[in-house]
């Protein structure tokens, strides 16, 4: 990490912080870590904890692969520091599905053929099981505004929002 | 991104404690554009003070009437707020404009009006830019500057402000609640943002060692007769190149009370209340926004590449003021304009 002792304009350097031990429930399990503070919860998760399912896409929050659920509301995890989530409810993809079984969100990707790469998919299906949450979308046009965090450059956005769509209805029914 | 260190404030006073205590520190409420800003390597705070869990998360009604909004509040609970939607769904409107849903979740009120340009040059650390590095010079004014401002420019700066939540809150008569180790104090709105002049470096009339507690809103929402119009690259999730939060009071189709705010133009939310004056006791039709459109834009003045911007701008307020009066404002998803 070269770049973390480069030297200050003022040519001080600032004395390494000591690591900062918190806690987060992610997918339903206590765990602890000690980081540093410029340790976002992107890296947190994938690099301490080897929750590698969500992927860090631009790191700059303007494409939402990295999106998980931060007590129940989807945020970008690139976007923020894991000691600032100190305590927080987590859940990644890995923790959608339960007991085997695929979350109703997933089976609907799956049905619509919702995904080329894949790359974009753990971001799309986290977003997606917050937009539900939120109950703030229900036609076409509201589930694309509010799934536009969400780049996918393989373009199967009909398909995406055509599996959101079956979710939903599955859930109210 | 460049080594730092972090603490959580424990209360307000504990923060305006640490803010004073070391120059450059900075406090970190949402993150969504600090910590963009880190990695780029054009903010290198040697510390954060972390506020985001500061007890300042309520919306409460005051006694004039108005609404008083915590600076912790996120954009996306402010946007769906039942009073925000009820009473003041032009701002409602404003915040679902910008940005993602993610990151509407994340943003905080008070760090919303704190973001800073996305001038290209300015996220550029190899190019000159006064605003970063004060005295550098502007890369923007003779570069590539379609996304640039055409109002309130100087030879030091062209940027834009990137907020649509400000635009809104500038046409609403927001006032800003500031506190500070020698008290607190009160911002129009219109006296938090500065224009760039010969200090672009400052976006804002506060001090290094000062915070946002809250925003305050009159009780004037403009409920009825409002837009806010967006036009952008994009249909969604893409900065403005120009916007336009248009309110309106209309009394047997006469204008009583107008408000015209642009976003996307200028180093602030730009509002001129003499074109707002010249609305008022004349009849809610195209000739009347006509004669606004050319008032708010009689100084513009274009670039190489933003030229375009001015007609825009024109097209974009009459539209949106025609949309206020109809009440029928713009839906922020079905982008269609009508």
């Amino acid at each position: 990490m070269a770049r973390t002792r480069r030297k200050r304009p003022n040519g001080q350097t600032i004395p390494a912080p000591e690591k900062i031990t918190i806690s987060l429930t992610v997918n339903g399990a206590p765990r602890e870590l000690a980081v540093a503070p410029w340790v976002t919860l992107l890296d947190a998760l994938r690099e301490r904890l080897g929750l590698t399912g969500t992927k860090k896409g631009c790191d700059h929050g303007q494409c939402g692969a990295c999106t998980v659920l931060v007590d129940g509301r989807r945020i970008n995890s690139c976007m923020t520091f894991a000691v600032m989530q100190d305590g927080a409810k987590v859940t990644t993809v890995e923790g959608l599905a339960r007991d085997g079984t695929l979350h109703p969100l997933q089976q609907a990707f799956i049905d619509h053929d919702a995904f080329q790469c894949g790359s974009c998919t753990s971001g799309q299906l986290c977003s997606a099981a917050g937009l539900i949450a939120e109950g703030r979308a229900s036609t076409v046009e509201e589930i694309r505004e509010l799934m536009s965090g969400n780049l996918c450059r393989c373009g199967a956005y009909p398909n995406i929002v055509a599996a959101i769509q079956q979710a939903m209805e599955r859930q109210r029914s | 991104m460049i080594n730092f260190q972090y603490a959580r404030a424990t209360d307000l006073a504990d923060a305006l404690r640490q803010i004073a205590a070391e120059p450059g520190a900075k406090f970190i409420a949402g993150g969504t554009n600090l910590i963009d800003l880190m990695k780029e390597d054009v903010e290198r705070p040697p510390r954060l003070i972390d506020i985001s869990r500061l007890p300042l998360r309520e919306v409460e009604q005051t006694r004039h009437g108005g609404l008083l909004i915590g600076a912790l509040v996120p954009n996306s609970d402010l946007a769906y707020h039942p009073l925000i939607e009820r009473h003041y769904p032009l701002l409602a409107s404003a915040i679902l404009a910008g940005a993602s849903a993610q990151l509407r979740n994340m943003a905080s009120t008070g760090g919303n009006l704190l973001q800073r340009t996305r001038c290209y040059y300015f996220y550029d650390t190899a190019t000159p830019c006064n605003k970063r590095t004060p005295g550098s010079g502007c890369a923007a004014r003779y570069g590539v500057n379609r996304i640039h401002a055409i109002l309130g420019t100087s030879d030091a700066c062209i940027a834009t402000h990137p907020s649509d939540m400000c635009v809104a809150l500038a046409a609403l008569d927001a006032q800003v609640h500031v506190a500070g180790p020698s008290g607190g104090r009160t911002l129009t709105f219109a006296d938090l943002h500065r224009l760039p002049g010969t200090t672009p470096e400052r976006d804002t009339n506060l001090a290094a060692d000062e915070i946002i507690t809250a925003v305050e809103l009159p009780e004037r929402g403009f409920a009825a007769n409002y837009s806010y119009l967006k036009i952008r690259d994009r249909l969604s999730y893409a900065f403005a190149l120009v916007s336009v939060a248009a309110a309106l009071e209309l009394e047997h189709g006469t204008i009583k009370e107008a408000r015209l705010a642009l976003g996307g133009v200028a180093h602030k939310p730009w509002r001129n209340v003499s074109a707002e004056a010249a609305m008022r006791g004349e009849p809610a039709n195209r000739a009347t926004f006509a004669r606004a459109a050319d008032a708010i834009l009689r100084d513009a003045k274009g670039f190489a590449h933003n030229a375009f911007k001015i007609e825009l701008a024109r097209r974009a307020i009459l539209r949106a003021l025609s949309q206020a009066a109809a009440g029928t404002p713009q839906s922020q998803s079905v982008k269609k304009i009508r």
